[in-house]
């Protein structure tokens, strides 16, 4: 068992190499057109530390989501090698997931029940829910900030940043070793987006967990991730910590932003593509 | 290590049975909908037969009041069948119209407890609410349930089970296959099974490609043998042919259908279907 503890610790927590995803996406209506191919993941590599926060960086389309779905056992890759922990996320999906969970950009719940009943859920299939469940769920409502009489209350009645913090608490009640977070404070006020930010510094500490950060907040990823990685069309343009990024992209001596980093590595301008992609949808 | 392994799938499994108590207690008013809508639907079929006297339609060789019972138990057993059935195969679409079907499926849960869960909550479900209907069917159509063996319609019914169970998980997977089409191909289903299982009437009246589809049907000898037992009071022992032909299709289609699930959820992930919703 502690033989096992120390491989662990000593193993990356996750391991890419040359992970490819394809999507077929089909023509609609009565005149369908032929399928074409979209390539949402090519031949992405990366390594991430146990322990460490690592930011994926990118627009929204760039893969961040497919590459996170794929550790999540949710989709499987058309080419390469992915781990999590040394399992193989393919072969032994079994065991990579009771290593991991996940909070997406959307809070998935059933909407008519309620925050408790929807973490009691959660918690049954990862091996809890029995006597001091509630007393736990109440204990990371309080620092996430949300009021106790919501626990109760069916989730659509729930705001937005109110469901993605009980999402938040779902998956930190896992206790998982890695967590995917995907886009997880996209759409929250300030001051949650605040608390949420806090609360992953929290886990990393109080629990040594990994964390897999997917945003197109560029302030978040300087806040919060030891290392970033950025992604545009599938490909891995750049990576390392935010300040080897600044300081390798400076220009005339003054020390780049990440914007700056991701504007030369991409091409684009990250904050204007989510906007013109948020004014869009 | 496996005592450990059961442990965990075994508090799965409790989970899905009380998330689904918790969907039918919030969902309640639909369910209050749903429950009308099989009772008036029992109801007309208690007055169809009631009706066929007035038209002069009296059946020959069986007694009017035969008659009303052998639709009135079809109409009830259909009522139970269709729903458990209906709740099994609808597993994903619910989740994928919830939002909620990427975590059940990223859950290190084995796909055979998801799908147990599911079931037996189904399964007693639905005979809470056949029997809330029969409490309403039987004195008011004055049914004379007085020959009926319970014995032997009980050990059918434990019998069904398996092979219900297996058709309703080879019709969740329809969804799995196709996001857009798989839950009108589950309604499609439903409706072919109540074509070609006798729910009200005997398969002997259908034509010989329909009959012989229904003899493959096991909600065919589900209701004929349930029908004995009720009517004609037919022993454990006079049943046993239909209960061992169902507990043998059980064995062939729990199992074979848990199989095609995982493929098909396979081919769900590498195709990227699991979250599309349309």
């Amino acid at each position: 068992m502690l033989v096992r503890a120390v491989d662990q610790v000593n193993k990356a927590a996750v391991e890419m190499c040359g992970i490819t995803k394809r999507f077929q996406v089909s023509g609609r209506g009565l005149r369908r057109r032929p399928p074409v191919e979209k390539l949402a993941l090519d031949h992405v590599s990366l390594e991430v530390a146990t322990g460490e926060i690592t930011g994926v960086l990118g627009a929204n389309g760039s893969g961040k989501s497919t590459l996170i779905r794929v550790l999540a056992t949710l989709l499987t890759p058309d080419e390469g090698k992915a781990s999590v922990f040394g399992y193989d996320v393919v072969r032994q999906a079994a065991a990579v997931r009771r290593h991991i969970n996940r909070v997406s950009v959307e809070a998935a719940f059933f909407k008519e029940m309620s925050p408790w009943e929807n973490i009691l859920y959660a918690a049954r299939l990862y091996g809890s829910g029995g006597a001091g469940t509630r007393t736990r769920v109440e204990a990371v409502l309080d620092r996430l900030g949300l009021p106790r009489e919501t626990l109760d209350r069916p989730m659509k009645q729930l705001s937005r940043g109110q469901q993605q913090k009980v999402a938040i608490a779902r998956s930190f009640l896992t206790s998982p070793s890695l967590l995917l977070m995907d886009e997880p404070t996209t759409g929250l006020d300030p001051r949650s987006r605040r608390e949420v930010q806090d609360l992953v510094n929290v886990v990393r500490a109080e629990r040594a967990a990994t964390v897999l950060l997917s945003t197109h907040d560029l302030a978040e990823a300087e806040a919060l991730c030891d290392r970033v990685v950025i992604l545009d069309e599938g490909r891995v343009l750049a990576e390392g910590t935010p300040q080897d990024l600044c300081r390798e992209y400076a220009t005339d001596g003054q020390p780049a932003t990440l914007e700056d980093v991701f504007l030369r590595v991409s091409g684009k301008r990250l904050e204007e593509d989510v906007e013109e992609e948020e004014a869009g949808s | 290590m496996i005592a450990n392994s059961f442990r965990w799938e075994a508090n799965a499994f409790i989970g899905f049975v009380e998330r689904q108590r918790n969907l039918y207690r919030r969902y309640w008013a639909w369910e209050a909908v749903w429950l009308l809508y099989s009772l008036v639907t029992v109801l007309s079929i208690g007055y169809l037969a009631s009706g066929l006297s007035t038209l002069g339609l009296e059946p020959s060789g069986v007694s009017l009041r035969d008659a009303q019972l052998f639709l009135l138990i079809g109409a009830l057993l259909w009522t139970y069948l269709s729903m458990v059935f209906f709740e099994i195969a609808f597993a994903v679409t619910w989740e994928r119209w919830e939002g909620t079907i990427e975590y059940t499926f990223m859950a290190p849960v084995r796909r055979i407890t998801h799908l147990l869960g599911i079931c037996a909550f189904s399964l007693a479900y639905g005979i809470a609410r056949a029997a809330l209907i029969g409490l309403v069917v039987v004195p008011l159509f004055k049914l004379d349930l007085s020959h009926a063996n319970w014995l032997s319609a009980l050990l059918i019914f434990a019998a069904a089970t398996l092979p219900l169970l297996g058709l309703g998980i080879f019709t969740a997977i329809l969804p799995l296959l196709s996001p857009e089409k798989g839950e009108q191909m589950a309604f499609a289903v439903q409706g072919i099974l109540l074509l070609l299982s006798g729910v009200y009437y005997p398969i002997t009246v259908l034509p010989l490609p329909l009959h012989l589809a229904g003899l493959l049907s096991p909600l065919t000898y589900t209701l004929s043998a349930v029908r004995d037992a009720l009517l004609h009071g037919a022993s454990p022992r006079g049943v046993l042919p239909s209960a061992a032909i169902l507990l043998a299709m059980g064995l062939v289609l729990v199992p074979g259908s848990v199989w095609c699930f995982n493929r098909a959820e396979a081919r769900a992930k590498r195709l990227g279907l699991l979250k599309r919703s349309g």
